[in-house]
């Protein structure tokens, strides 16, 4: 017990710092996903081939190839492609990208592959009726989408984006290769320093099954709230 | 673009998925005996049994792979005892312990597929099977497993996938498959595309013969 204690003789604080740095990149990769899925979504959707062709070959590689494959590329070819872009605008200094930034860039990307196909399924099952009864009742395309089709489409998404939830949150130990501290990260540093890996590595699962634990707890919460009337 | 490198490295990173689906051969049959023996207890009336295999499934689904491959490698070669048996032949090398982990994890998700399938036969059926004096224990082998297995396919084909997937994590003890090895020449070339492109395309090679293989059984086991 002594190992978790507070402070300079225990890893209590490093530990607790390094599972809000895991919350913190699970959030921002799951946004960052929202972001992706909002782009890949419709090229899904649209009736355009070419669009059809990069949404599915998005979808494709991304949930075909390992995570640990794409956090590589993007560890090892991320400050490359920015300093790249940045050159075309005449900036030719050395950049490097913060680990933070690679990590959750890459988990994003994964999460949001995932989430493009949970949406994509979600506004697939909303029944056509209600797409043409939004059109009849003359409201704006912009009130059609968010006020009667985006709902439901939340709705019937959240049971699906939890799983991509956790898929994400698990993920994230994936980035401590790239030396970002988070749980599994600090947990390596004190195993090597206090020669004691069952301990830390069972710890870290204990930190990763609360976090689960509680996520689904509050997914429960918002999943009773959204079907409210069904 | 670097094609000379692109051209080099494959025949490199064909030998390594050569590892890759040795491992992922391996903890599949390895994690689908386990999967069935929990699947069985969490069917069992017991409490005590049921709530055994109901922990383990959560804490295997519930934990990242990673964890679980570093408490088998890194944490278990503490134990002094452990050392001293036999087990240490196995324990020692990280060929082994990937495999340990892989199993152990896929064993759980296997375990809710198969749970579920059997759960969704319908009672009929047994009752059938009964009614025409079979014993229960020819209706469970003859008549529930192989429905279950039929109900379980397209779920059990996302896990192969997902497995698959999960065998890259091997190269965090030092096992040089598919991912180590494009690592590897990433580290010493600095060509990240080039070498993303030829192992992911490897990767999605695997995955297209693997979904396929899945459609055709399921088509072959159809009820219709």
């Amino acid at each position: 017990m002594e190992l978790l204690a507070f402070g300079k003789t225990g890893w209590g604080d490093e530990l607790f710092i390094a599972t809000l740095m895991t919350i913190a990149v699970s959030i921002t990769a799951m946004l960052i996903g929202f972001l992706f899925a909002l782009i890949f979504t419709p090229l899904k959707l649209s009736k355009n081939k070419l669009f059809n062709v990069i949404g599915n070959s998005y979808t494709t590689v991304v949930r075909g190839v390992p995570e640990l494959l794409v956090i590589y590329l993007l560890f090892f070819g991320g400050s490359g492609a920015v300093m790249f872009v940045a050159s075309i605008f005449g900036y030719n200094e050395y950049i490097e990208i913060n680990a933070f930034i690679t990590g959750s860039f890459a988990i994003g990307i994964i999460s949001g592959a995932y989430s493009t196909e949970v949406f994509r399924g979600a506004i697939q099952s909303i029944d056509k009726g209600q797409f043409e009864a939004a059109k009849v009742m003359g409201l704006s395309k912009f009130a059609q989408f968010y006020k009667i089709i985006l709902p439901q489409t939340l709705r019937l998404a959240i049971p699906n984006l939890s799983n991509v939830w956790q898929i994400t949150l698990k993920d994230t130990s994936l980035i401590s290769v790239t030396g970002l501290v988070e749980i599994m990260r600090q947990s390596y540093i004190a195993a090597g320093s206090t020669r004691d890996p069952l301990f830390f590595y069972s710890f870290a699962a204990v930190l990763y099954l609360m976090l689960t634990f509680l996520s689904m707890k509050i997914i429960n919460k918002l999943e009773a709230k959204y079907s409210r009337g069904y | 673009m670097d094609l000379e490198l692109m051209a080099n490295s494959f025949p490199k990173l064909l030998n390594a998925a050569v590892i890759t689906l040795k491992l992922l051969s391996a903890s599949l049959i390895i994690g689908l005996f386990v999967g069935l023996f929990f699947a069985i207890l969490r069917l069992n009336k017991n409490i005590f049994l049921n709530k055994f295999a109901y922990g383990y499934s959560y804490v295997f689904r519930g934990t990242p792979l990673l964890v679980q491959i570093f408490i088998i490698y890194f944490g278990l070669g503490q134990i002094e005892y452990l050392r001293s048996t036999f087990l240490w032949v196995i324990l020692k090398e990280p060929y082994w312990c990937a495999i340990i982990a892989f199993a152990l994890n896929t064993g759980a998700y296997t375990s809710e597929i198969l749970r579920s399938a059997f759960q969704t036969i319908k009672p009929g059926i047994v009752e059938a099977g009964k009614s025409l004096g079979i014993s229960n224990k020819i209706i469970f082998y003859k008549i529930q497993i192989p429905i279950a297995i039929r109900q379980s396919l397209p779920a059990y084909g996302n896990e192969i996938i997902l497995m698959m997937k999960g065998t890259s994590l091997a190269s965090t003890v030092t096992i040089m498959d598919l991912t180590g090895v494009a690592k590897y020449i990433i580290s010493t070339t600095f060509k990240p595309i080039e070498v993303f492109i030829v192992a992911g395309g490897i990767y999605l090679f695997m995955t297209f013969i693997i979904h396929n293989l899945i459609k055709f059984l399921e088509k072959k086991y159809s009820f219709n």
